[in-house]
């Protein structure tokens, strides 16, 4: 589905990424982890089309089709998904009239009618009951005011009305209290399928105890150091990143 | 310049024998000395300091004239979109009253609304207390004129204790003048209100797509524990060019809201001045304005708080695409004896393009020491992070663009108290941004 092959990326001029190769399938799930700096959120905004993000070198496929031609729009169209790590606040945008717009923008271009104010309802109800959601949230300004949690479950729930093939979650779990990273880990988890697949973007090995990867990363100085099943994510937990970096010959400082 | 004054002397003197066959003398002497005041004044350079930003050349270069006493073919059809129902109704072509498309609707006895050709033509001893009570707006060079040119315009009188149910709708449509002359219309509303009374006037300002000029001055009294909602609604053609001067004066504990929305024209100076003269009043302008092109959009408000405990909110916003100017100047006074005045002053400008530009200046002057001013002003650009936000959810760069200028002028119109003049407002917005933010960005 996602096919990332020695992607340079940086920000500024800046090379951030120096060579990453991925590769998801449908259905799968991959954990994106690494220390501070690494790069990994330098991935999630490169491969969302983030304006201030250039791929310098390299190529990701998606879908077989070259994703660093289309733009935002397009790619979230086609079924990317990004849930923000800082989601922006947007006074005067109410959350419902936004995602009524992005979501009626994605079912055209998936060659399904738009939403009627109605069927909309009833299909945000759902996703808000499943993830327990108030609905009062609805009728707020996009993120504004936001506890960070609040934030955090907003990406999901629009992950789960938005419906994509590929969701990337750039540290969606960081600075959440328990019970909402049960709720983010549920969300993921439900929307789980034989035909979409997630990038967990993360620090912290705690979500992956919810959320069960089906390959971890490592990303250290801008490229992939190691990968391995789940077990990795639990070796970094207990050994942190450093053994990591001084292990891996191929990581050159500077 | 000269020239463009002889213009104004040749209409003056071509409708003063109907003047004189339909008035008094008190107003013929009234016009007159207006008159007489706003030639030796002379129209506003950009050498004054309220005039520093915005030059009123290409109104110096028109020739205008007075509409004819025959109305202007504007069908029913063309009032239509701009009438706001229930209310009290009159409907003005080129400054002229049309009684055939105007309504009266319900009001409370005692309540008046006249136009005032009528009040002068029957009575103008009625009005004559009410006329240039601010003496120092009769300096002005605009207000002048709008003086010398008194004829036809509104007359609201709000009983005391009387509450409008509905609103009062001043509907000023300007037409193209006969053999491609362009028309003036000199528009004088009066509107007095009682101690605890209540109502809401709306003033709108529309017209074909041609070159006219209106140049309003609304004088509005608000007495002790009274509360006016005042809309003015400029939609004016872009061609067109409006001159709107308003000044308020509020008794103790009165409420005075002025809600400014000012889409079209050319060239646009709005003046609103409130003098808080009475302890405990509250004022609260709230603008929006919009242009593109290369329109001119010019806000200069003051707030006078001359007694104590007077509370004022000022919010304006802006919007500015293309070659597009905006000048806003807000200028809040607070006299020795206003001890305990709360003055929050607001105004931001969104800047659509590169060659976009807006003069702003805050104006605090304050001789009392126990007192609470704020104002903040703001000038920027759309959030690329939001712009990205919105976009990486499926919407395209023109969507997530209107997306932002308008939940960027929703904090304005939200504030609308009346639902079908906001309804309007945004759609008249909508379109507006369907121009300056085409869909092919």
């Amino acid at each position: 589905m996602l096919k990332v092959m020695n992607l340079h990326a940086g920000v500024g001029g800046r090379e951030i990424l120096r060579g990453i190769d991925l590769s998801i399938e449908a259905g799968e799930v991959h954990a994106i982890m690494g220390p501070n700096g690494s790069g990994k959120s330098t991935l999630a905004r490169v491969l969302a089309g983030h304006p201030e993000y250039q791929a310098t070198e390299g190529a990701a496929l998606f879908g077989g089709e070259d994703l660093f031609a289309m733009d935002p729009e397009s790619r979230a169209r086609a079924g990317v998904f990004m849930a923000f790590q800082y989601p922006v606040e947007i006074p005067g945008v109410h959350n419902a009239y936004f995602l009524k717009a992005a979501l009626n923008a994605v079912r055209a271009h998936r060659g399904q009618e738009e939403l009627d104010a109605v069927e909309f309802m009833a299909l945000v109800r759902d996703r808000m009951k499943q993830l327990g959601i108030d609905e009062s949230l609805l009728n707020r300004p996009v993120n504004e005011g936001f506890s960070g949690g609040e934030k955090k479950r907003n990406e999901i729930f629009q992950m789960a009305v938005l419906e994509p093939r590929l969701a990337i979650l750039d540290e969606t779990d960081s600075g959440l209290d328990i019970d909402a990273l049960k709720i983010v880990a549920h969300g993921v988890n439900a929307m789980r399928r034989p035909d979409r697949a997630f990038l967990l973007v993360t620090h912290y090995q705690r979500l992956l105890n919810y959320v069960v990867p089906d390959v971890v990363h490592v990303l250290a100085d801008g490229r992939i150091v190691r990968s391995g099943g789940k077990e990795l994510a639990l070796e970094l937990e207990e050994r942190g990143y450093g053994w990591l970096e001084a292990a891996a010959p191929t990581v050159v400082g500077g | 310049m000269a020239h463009a004054l002889d213009a104004y002397l040749v209409e003056w003197e071509r409708a003063r024998p109907r003047w004189q066959r339909n008035g008094r003398s008190a107003i013929g002497r009234l016009r007159q000395e207006a008159l007489q005041r706003f030639v030796s004044r002379g129209l506003p350079t950009t050498r004054e300091e309220e005039w520093r930003f915005t030059s009123v050349a290409p109104i110096a270069d028109c020739t205008f004239a007075l509409a004819g006493p025959s109305a202007a073919e504007v069908s029913a059809d063309d009032v239509a979109s701009l009438r706001i129902a229930p209310a009290v109704e009159l409907v003005f072509i080129n400054g002229r009253h049309v009684p055939a498309l105007s309504r009266m609707g319900s009001l409370p006895t005692g309540s008046h609304v006249e136009n005032l050709a009528n009040v002068l033509a029957t009575g103008s001893h009625r009005i004559e207390p009410h006329l240039t009570r601010t003496p120092p707006a009769e300096q002005q060079p605009f207000v002048a004129l709008n003086t010398a040119f008194l004829d036809d315009g509104a007359w609201i009188q709000v009983p005391a204790g009387a509450i409008l149910e509905q609103p009062i709708h001043l509907l000023f449509l300007s037409t193209g003048g006969p053999d491609d002359r362009p028309l003036m219309s000199h528009p004088r509303i009066l509107a007095t209100l009682g101690e605890n009374s209540q109502a809401s006037v709306i003033e709108t300002y529309a017209g074909t797509n041609a070159q006219y000029f209106t140049n309003v001055l609304t004088e509005i009294v608000v007495g002790d524990n009274a509360v006016l909602d005042h809309y003015t609604l400029q939609y004016d053609s872009p061609e067109a060019f409006h001159v709107g001067s308003i000044y308020v004066r509020t008794a103790c504990s009165a409420t005075y809201r002025s809600h400014s929305v000012s889409l079209g024209g050319a060239l646009v100076r709005n003046d609103v001045t409130a003098v808080l003269n009475g302890e405990g009043a509250e004022c609260t302008l709230n603008g929006l304005y919009a242009a593109d092109t290369r329109r001119l959009v010019d806000n200069h408000t003051t707030i006078d708080h001359a007694q104590p405990h007077c509370g004022s909110r000022e919010v304006y916003k802006g919007i500015l695409a293309d070659h597009a100017r905006g000048v806003f100047n807000g200028k809040i006074i607070v006299r020795p004896d206003a001890q305990k005045t709360d003055a929050k002053q607001t105004n931001r400008a969104l800047l659509l393009s590169e060659d976009a530009q807006i003069n702003t200046k805050p104006q605090l002057e304050i001789f009392a020491n126990d007192v609470k001013c704020t104002h903040g002003a703001a000038v920027g650009q759309l959030d690329e992070e939001a712009l990205f936000y919105l976009r990486s959810r499926g919407l395209t760069d023109a969507e997530a663009r209107r997306m932002l200028v308008h939940a960027f002028a929703a904090d304005v119109l939200n504030r609308l108290p009346l639902e079908p003049v906001r309804i309007r407002a945004e759609e008249r917005l909508q379109q507006q941004l369907a121009r300056s933010l085409p869909a092919a960005a």
